[in-house]
């Protein structure tokens, strides 16, 4: 593509990236407001509050002004970072989700590592071997794994690895008996046990939809005139599969990305409140529990900016990595 | 003939499509006729008697108020199901008339309304219904079905769209235009028909999709509200009895898989049937 076009298209995907998410806060500004029920109906169950005591936490937390105003103060607080005040825990939400960033991102990462390393190795054996028996019990596998609740494997994996056989930590990130001058290694060691279990449970619906994609991107490829030429000229199967196929049925693969995410970020609500993971999914399923609309609002955003942004992200490099792509 | 029965058809005569739809089937027909022969889930014999691992009178044990499993579970299959078929009836309604909206209507409407899902898709489902959910204390089932199946249609309207671009050019709906048809009549006689058999397609892998949200929503409290058994609350309340009795967890965790597996074998059939090139 000419760099003046690629130029132009950057900018008109940029901007639908940003109308997007303009509109995605003003949905979820309206659903968190327009709903039924009061935000501080939660905390009138622990004593019965006065209405002068109501009256003031409505002014507190702005409750009382007219939705428009409100909305108002929600995009000006937004532009300035500040995401409100939590009703749970009493702190701002912007320095509770940066607390929390960290572990998912631990986690997040495991899990796209082992969809980039097992689930395209076996998307690729599962093109390689079509309709025979390997390929059929792979599939047959990533069809259980993609109707699994992540939940219930979590449970169950947490019940059998974490409880009956003792391997692994069944909860947490760290162990709490771990004396406090332990070395690095140590402690990394120990955050690594606790990190399988959750990460094992939150890889299998995404890997389940890696091999899936990259076996039909593998198979394409496979029937395509240049691989009956290496094969015709000699060339070693196995470079034929990794070098001429591969490399080709790999960028499709790319564009997963941008669908991995919100998989991940569902996903990883049940796995952390599961595994009590101090992460972002964690944070929300608390947040749901305790109705707290600040902080489940405050998580909603940053996850609607992460699939916004991975999107875009993923039809840049797509566009840029492939000059086959025609950009529509 | 109808694309949609064709689809159905066609999915019929491949192995996945027959295995997932049998399967689909004696789901439903334990669901509609379990109750008949199975004690009332709602009975407690004995309280005392605690958890009973699986055994002869109950086959998946009992819980921790010692309520027989396999009936809950059967239960649940009732509640799992009305709930998935009415909210994806409702998502495939909204989707397939904003759909042919914004493909026929094209240009202000069209652009608003894609902006609108653009916007939507941005926000996890799951995050939606949660924002949604949480001013509940206690969710009726029908305004649960409703949440769902409202927050369903995003990807459905581009899909019936992207068919509605594809074949609003054809010969025969030109012709129609021409002989004067009015857009009512044309996108009731001549779109719709035509995008029936995605639509169909989506649907069918929606129903997995929606029981997999409802187990996920009533494990965080926030679904199908007990005394009425769901999977996914049952899962929940297995939790407290993992250690002692975590055949209570099992049992139900598995008919989600295996029934969430029938749908999504019927629909990748279908699928294959209609678009080829996805085989």
């Amino acid at each position: 593509m000419v760099g003046r076009e690629l130029g132009i298209w950057l900018v008109r995907r940029t901007g639908q990236a940003a109308a997007a998410l303009i509109i995605a806060l003003t949905i979820l500004f309206f659903l968190m407001r327009a709903a039924p029920g009061d935000p501080l109906s939660r905390l009138s169950e622990a004593r019965p509050l006065s209405p002068q005591e109501v009256a003031a936490l409505r002014a507190r937390y702005g409750l009382d002004q007219p939705l428009g105003t409100q909305f108002l103060a929600f995009a000006t607080g937004l532009v300035h970072g500040d995401l409100g005040v939590s009703i749970e825990y009493g702190r701002p939400v912007t320095a509770l989700l940066a607390e929390r960033l960290p572990a998912t991102l631990l986690l997040g990462g495991s899990v796209l590592l082992l969809n980039f390393t097992v689930g395209l190795w076996l998307g690729v054996r599962q093109a390689v071997h079509q309709n025979r028996r390997e390929d059929r019990w792979l599939t047959a596998l990533s069809l259980i794994g993609y109707a699994t609740p992540s939940f219930w494997l979590g449970l169950v994996l947490a019940w059998l690895v974490g409880i009956k056989l003792r391997l692994l930590p069944a909860a947490g990130m760290q162990d709490p008996l771990l004396s406090l001058d332990a070395g690095l290694l140590t402690r990394a060691a120990d955050i690594l046990r606790h990190l399988v279990l959750p990460a094992i449970t939150l890889s299998v619906v995404s890997i389940a939809a890696t091999m899936r994609y990259q076996r039909t991107a593998m198979l394409e490829v496979l029937t395509l005139p240049f691989i009956t030429t290496a094969r015709a000229k000699g060339v070693p199967e196995r470079d034929v599969t990794w070098r001429h196929a591969w490399r080709n049925a790999l960028f499709p693969v790319i564009t997963l990305f941008g669908l991995w995410l919100p998989i991940l970020v569902t996903g990883s609500v049940f796995v952390e409140a599961v595994f009590a993971w101090p992460g972002l999914g964690s944070l929300a399923a608390t947040a749901v529990g305790g109705r707290d609309y600040p902080l489940l609002m405050g998580a909603s955003l940053l996850i609607a900016v992460l699939v916004v942004t991975g999107g875009l992200v993923t039809d840049v490099a797509y566009a840029l990595l492939d000059p086959r792509v025609r950009l529509a | 003939m109808n694309p949609a029965l064709a689809a159905l058809q066609s999915a019929w005569r491949r192995p996945r499509g027959r295995t997932g739809a049998i399967l689909l089937l004696l789901i439903a027909t334990s669901a509609v006729l379990g109750p008949w022969f199975l004690p009332d889930p709602l009975a407690q014999p004995d309280i005392l008697a605690g958890s009973l691992p699986p055994g002869l009178g109950h086959p998946f044990g009992t819980d921790q108020l010692n309520r027989d499993i396999l009936a809950r579970v059967v239960a649940g299959a009732r509640v799992s199901l009305s709930v998935a078929l009415l909210a994806v009836g409702l998502s495939a309604t909204i989707g397939a008339a904003v759909g042919l909206v914004s493909g026929y209507w094209g240009g202000l409407v069209d652009t608003g309304l894609m902006r609108l899902v653009d916007g939507a898709l941005a926000i996890p489902r799951l995050f939606i219904l949660l924002l949604t959910l949480a001013v509940w204390e206690r969710i009726p089932l029908l305004a649960l079905i409703l949440l769902i199946g409202a927050t369903g249609w995003f990807a459905t309207s581009r899909l019936v769209r992207a068919e509605v671009l594809r074949i609003r050019e054809e010969a025969y709906v030109r012709a129609a235009e021409a002989l004067g048809a009015r857009r009512r009549h044309v996108i009731l006689r001549h779109l719709l028909p035509n995008t029936l058999g995605p639509l169909l397609v989506a649907a069918t892998l929606g129903v997995g999709d929606v029981i997999l949200l409802e187990a996920g929503l009533s494990f965080l409290g926030l679904g199908v509200q007990p005394p009425t058994p769901s999977w996914g609350s049952m899962v929940l309340e297995s939790r407290e009895v993992l250690v002692s009795a975590p055949w209570a967890g099992i049992f139900p965790g598995l008919a989600i898989v295996i029934t969430v597996l029938s749908a999504n074998l019927l629909g990748d059939a279908m699928r294959d049937a209609t678009d080829p090139r996805s085989a």
